[in-house]
């Protein structure tokens, strides 16, 4: 046992730290699919598959341009805006401990993956219906990497934010308000849905997003959990805070929904889980269990009043990433600045307790992430727009993205369908060259 | 009193409802059937599977009208349910024996004249 204690210390490398960490990044690439259900759930049936779809793409594309450039771009070395490109192509990175970590850095890349992906296919949610799913990877690609890269390196790899005392634990700035402010950006862009403010446009199916939900709460316990990139105390923090704030937020947001119609609503109860998730995302291991409870009912207030007040505008920013990630996440960002405890956390003390400079901090970080975002995916898109068309037709948003872009459907019955094979004799799939 | 049968893409359906709203045509029930006109231009593919759908999703409008109500129910359901492709629908209208509103025991024009109260 010691020899292996000896071996364990001269690696760097902690097996107990590891073991979680394998777990937890299994646990976040999970999340992606459980947005897919989540966000299908919202749709309307004939896009159920494409819905889901931009969240697979979001798994095939960002994983590839992270391994190719991205994580090299937010990972390697501390420049004040943007990283270096020594780890491109994953050159260098095995299974040496990452700095500051004693896990190898190939599993801190993997970790760090899951969270790209989760990103970019959150920002999905506000072009669902009509955007055109190739323009959408497209997207996808130069997003993950100009975008998301960028903002992680500011707030994890040692950018400007990080070195200038910013606390974001678990990706407040990258993840919830780059998704949420870009999902802005996006839905004015793109353009709202044809229909949109003319019919009522109702979720199809309300099991698919309260599994969703239930599915990413779970993930998110990895996310959180994982963050600290250990065992030790930050993590355990932030892990038990996962399961504190979304409840807090379930309840405030039951009240709140009594209050506005006389029924909790169940849809209410799945957005209440994610908009608690995202708020204990970046204070996570920073604030105590008693605060982090607080930062869970009031996340409710302002991201319940952008929910109800954008529906009445023109902005078809269609399955509010706007109001349950970026405002959600801009509430925790700026509640560490207050409530952020050195005796729980080790690193620093918010206003509440006697060091106002954290606000600043914070306060920073709550304006830089979204004016990135937002105009950073502005231009992106418009550049996108000029090379290719951003979306599908009217009359293919009205038959749906799924036959549209997939050719298949969610709910097919398959009646009355033709089997075609070569033998069958339809026209459409013999050569024109061999009409036998 | 008539009933007119309208058969329309779904996506269509909402703009049929709204111009029947706006035709002041009340008493409609509509149902999802499947059917073919003769277009068959979806083809689908599934785990190498290919196929063509020979069915797609309807929409099938019922109203049943007075006769002066007739015409304007056709034109709201033309006006609504047209894209110029094939597979807009069809419409029928067919004589009704009897019509009885369940509610009073009215029949025929009676009870296919809507309540104002």
């Amino acid at each position: 046992v010691s020899g292996l204690a000896v071996v364990t210390s001269l690696t760097g490398i902690d097996s107990g730290d590891t073991a979680w960490m394998l777990a937890a990044t299994a646990l976040v690439l999970m999340m992606t699919p459980a947005l897919g259900l989540f966000y299908a759930g919202l749709v309307r049936s004939k896009n159920t598959l494409n819905t889901f779809m931009m969240c697979a793409g979001a798994i095939a594309v960002a994983t590839v341009t992270w391994a190719a450039v991205g994580y090299s771009l937010a990972f390697d070395g501390s420049g004040s805006l943007i990283g270096g490109l020594g780890n491109t192509f994953l050159h260098g990175v095995d299974f040496a401990p990452r700095e500051g970590t004693k896990i190898p850095q190939l599993l801190f890349f993997a970790f760090q993956a899951t969270f790209c992906i989760i990103t970019v296919a959150l920002v999905s949610g506000a072009v669902v219906e009509r955007m055109r799913f190739g323009a959408f990877l497209v997207f996808a690609a130069l997003w993950s990497v100009c975008v998301y890269a960028v903002l992680a390196h500011w707030a994890f790899g040692g950018g400007w934010l990080q070195s200038g005392g910013t606390l974001d634990f678990a990706g407040g700035v990258p993840v919830e308000m780059g998704s949420g402010f870009s999902a802005l950006a996006a839905a004015i862009v793109v353009g709202a849905r044809k229909d949109y403010g003319r019919q009522a446009l109702l979720p199809h199916n309300a099991m698919y997003v309260l599994l969703g939900a239930g599915l990413l709460w779970f993930g998110w316990f990895g996310f959180n959990g994982g963050s600290g990139f250990s065992t030790g105390d930050p993590s355990v923090l932030a892990f038990v805070n996962t399961l504190l704030t979304p409840a807090c937020t379930l309840v405030v947001w039951f009240t709140l929904d009594l209050i506005r119609g006389r029924k909790v609503t169940a849809i209410g109860a799945a957005t209440a889980i994610v908009v608690g998730c995202v708020a204990i995302t970046p204070a996570g291991g920073y604030i105590s269990p008693g605060w982090a409870m607080l930062l869970g009912a009031l996340a409710a207030l302002p991201s319940y009043a952008i929910i109800v007040w954008r529906t009445r505008t023109r902005v078809d920013e269609t399955l509010d990433v706007l109001a349950a990630h970026g405002l959600a996440g801009f509430t925790g960002i700026l509640f560490i600045g207050f409530f952020a405890e050195a005796a729980w956390n080790g690193v620093s003390d918010g206003l509440f307790y006697g060091n106002a400079a954290q606000l600043g901090h914070q306060a920073l970080a709550a304006l830089a992430a979204p004016v990135y975002a937002f105009v950073a995916t502005f231009v992106l898109l418009k550049l996108i727009g000029l090379a290719m068309p951003l979306r599908a037709s009217e009359r293919e948003e009205g038959i749906g993205m799924d036959v549209v872009q997939h050719g298949e459907e969610a709910y097919v019955t398959g009646e009355g369908a033709i089997l075609i094979t070569a033998e069958a004799g339809i026209e459409a799939e013999l050569p024109v060259a061999d009409p036998i | 009193v008539k009933l007119v049968i309208g058969i329309v893409r779904p996506e269509k359906a909402n703009d049929v409802l709204e111009a029947l709203y706006r035709a002041e045509v009340r008493g409609v029930s509509m149902s999802r059937v499947q059917g073919h006109g003769g277009e068959l231009e979806r083809v689908e593919t599934y785990r190498g599977t290919t196929v063509q759908m020979g069915l797609a999703e309807k929409v099938r409008f019922e109203i049943a009208v007075s006769d002066e109500f007739v015409q304007p129910t056709i034109e709201a359901l033309c006006e609504g349910a047209r894209t110029g492709e094939v597979g807009d629908g069809k419409i029928f209208v067919v004589p009704l024996e009897q019509a009885v509103r369940i509610r009073t025991g009215d029949t025929d024009m009676g009870a296919v004249t809507p309540v104002d109260k």
